[in-house]
């Protein structure tokens, strides 16, 4: 078709590299696993990308430069949602998958903790700019170390080409059959000219792989921005303008072509910023991995194991509670005091909220699980026990309860009586018992030994030991009403239901 | 490597090539071709003339499969020799 002027064969930069010694062969990187095991099927020797796919010669790039620079043991690649979400099947280094968009934050993550590590984040544009715009700004706003490599081939090519934050104006896609139309669907974005906008990137760059110059123009960014992030100079951000024939349904060739005539001047190529010569060492904090310091910071390290005995002959072996009512009532109290003695006790334990916006006045409940199995799911919706806290959570969780659970609910203020009747129920005026006690605020722990009673897993009097390091940091006043709480309501049950 | 090839030249691994003439458009001596043959997956693979070669490595950067292609070079020394 064409020839290349011979000056082009001198200067070809494969032989060149930094620090490698002149290639006598150009074979499949070592930055590559040699058989892709972790791929299923039987064809593990190739890559499950389409013919012309720009992908494979950025992934080839990329693992040339590992092996060159001697990085492959040290680099951790972060992969994402879109047709690279496989690149770990590739490449022999640390892999990631994450979730869609959320590469940059994963690996700002994964570089604060292993500072020693090349770290790349490598995503497409539909990953990038639509659903990770966010993550990606922050990464580069906070200078953080890491390569990215953003794939930029104007659609979304893994769900079979939908208009993406990238795609040409008037170019049609399976969501634009009549072409992109820029007053109903914006402009596309520029993502370079974006980051280019942020203080602390040190290289950003737009490259092409529209045909062997600027292949070799984007070989040469690659190792740049691996090299920065191996000598921590910072963010380096590589866009690649990459061909997907499937998705724009073209071929190999037809599909060079059109990001010659049709990306690239919307998407100028082109070194946008490099002050990666001058760029200063990009120092954390040094991450703390050691167990026992880690329990120092968090002043955990005096912490023992407890030898609090379980009951044996307790009346439930298993506890799947709802515990529920009006925010500000205590209901995330309860339920966290009831998984953290079943914690003591040496139980699994599991406590998910569920509540409104408010922080007062709204409606809340809480899962709580307290067993000896492992917990798969904290979400209780089968529970054997209510603890219900005012009229509308006695109306709603009474009827997801199982058959002989127990019903414990605030008769304070709950005029109407439950309509089961193949539970077990408590009617125990809880607030007015706190009420009595001088602070409505302490009902949650009245709840709290209401249910030691009827189930018989806890003991008051331990509970009430481990009232200190529960309410940690509180003055003793409120310490010993809580405690007197948690009594008052074992006994309650004690005293007016045979359990 | 039979030792009486002379250096440099591409390397197609038949079956594993997609057939998407990245590399045929690539060189720039023109010595790559599409094969009249279909392989197991039912591509027309590339395939060398088998003189002309340059060791340019134009068709290695631009082959997006990574194991497709192989170029030994001019200096390249065959490894049970070495």
């Amino acid at each position: 078709m064409f020839l290349l002027p011979r000056r082009s064969l001198r200067r070809s930069p494969s032989f060149t590299g930094c620090n490698m010694e002149k290639k006598t062969v150009l074979r499949k990187p070592k930055g590559f696993i040699d058989v892709y095991k972790h791929k299923p099927g039987a064809e593990k020797d190739r890559t499950h990308y389409c013919p012309g796919c720009g992908h494979g010669i950025l992934h080839k790039l990329i693992a040339e430069a590992l092996e060159d620079f001697d990085l492959v043991e040290k680099t951790i690649i972060i992969s994402p949602v879109g047709c690279s979400v496989f690149a770990y099947y590739y490449f022999h280094t640390g892999n990631l998958q994450v979730a869609h968009g959320r590469a940059p934050a994963v690996a700002s993550a994964v570089s604060r903790a292993n500072p020693d590590s090349v770290v790349i984040s490598y995503q497409g544009d539909g990953d990038l700019a639509a659903i990770g715009g966010n993550n990606i700004n922050q990464a580069a706003n906070r200078g953080e170390n890491m390569a990215v490599f953003f794939v930029n081939n104007a659609i979304y090519g893994m769900t079979g080409g939908q208009m993406a934050p990238t795609t040409l104006e008037g170019q049609k896609t399976t969501t634009t059959p009549y072409g992109r139309n820029v007053k109903t669907d914006g402009y596309p974005i520029q993502v370079c000219e974006l980051i280019n906008t942020f203080t602390a990137p040190v290289y950003v760059t737009r490259t092409s792989l529209q045909d062997m110059a600027n292949i070799r123009k984007t070989r040469t960014a690659v190792r740049k921005a691996i090299m920065n992030a191996k000598e921590k100079k910072g963010f380096s951000f590589v866009e690649v303008l990459s061909m997907c024939p499937s998705g724009w349904k073209k071929d190999s060739l037809q599909s060079q072509q059109w990001i010659k005539e049709n990306m690239v001047p919307r998407f100028p190529l082109g070194v946008f910023r490099d002050v990666s010569e001058e760029a200063e060492t990009v120092e954390r904090p040094v991450p703390v991995m050691d167990t026992e310091e880690v329990k120092k910071i968090f002043g955990y390290s005096d912490f023992k194991a407890s030898t609090i005995q379980k009951n044996t002959e307790a009346n439930f072996k298993k506890i799947s509670l709802r515990v529920s009512g009006f925010g500000g009532q205590g209901i995330m109290s309860t339920g966290i005091v009831l998984a953290n003695v079943g914690m003591e006790y040496g139980y699994n334990v599991s406590w998910l909220p569920s509540y409104g916006p408010e922080m007062r006045g709204g409606t809340a409940n809480c899962s709580v699980k307290i067993q000896e199995d492992t917990i798969g799911a904290s979400e209780v919706t089968e529970p054997n026990m209510i603890i219900a806290m005012n009229q509308p959570s006695l109306e709603k969780f009474e009827k997801i309860m199982v058959p002989g659970g127990a019903l414990m609910y605030n008769s304070t203020l709950i005029d109407i009586e439950p309509t089961r009747n193949d539970v077990d129920i408590y009617k125990i005026p809880i607030t007015g018992i706190a009420d009595e006690l001088g602070d409505t605020r302490v009902q949650s722990m009245v709840g709290v030994g209401a249910f030691a009673a009827i189930t018989g897993l806890f003991d008051p009097e331990e509970i009430v030991s481990l009232i200190p390091s529960l309410f940690a940091g509180k003055p003793d006043k409120v310490l010993n009403m809580n405690e007197e709480a948690v009594r008052k309501g074992y006994d309650y049950v004690t005293e007016n239901y045979s359990v | 490597m039979s030792e009486s090839r002379k250096y440099p030249f591409p390397e197609i691994d038949s079956d594993i090539c997609k057939g998407c003439k990245l590399c045929i458009e690539a060189c720039p001596t023109n010595v790559l071709v599409i094969s009249e043959k279909l392989n197991s997956k039912g591509f027309h693979y590339a395939e060398y003339i088998g003189e002309g070669c340059v060791g340019c490595g134009n068709c290695f950067y631009t082959c997006p499969e990574p194991s497709a292609v192989t170029v030994y070079l001019k200096d390249y020394v065959p490894e049970e020799v070495s």
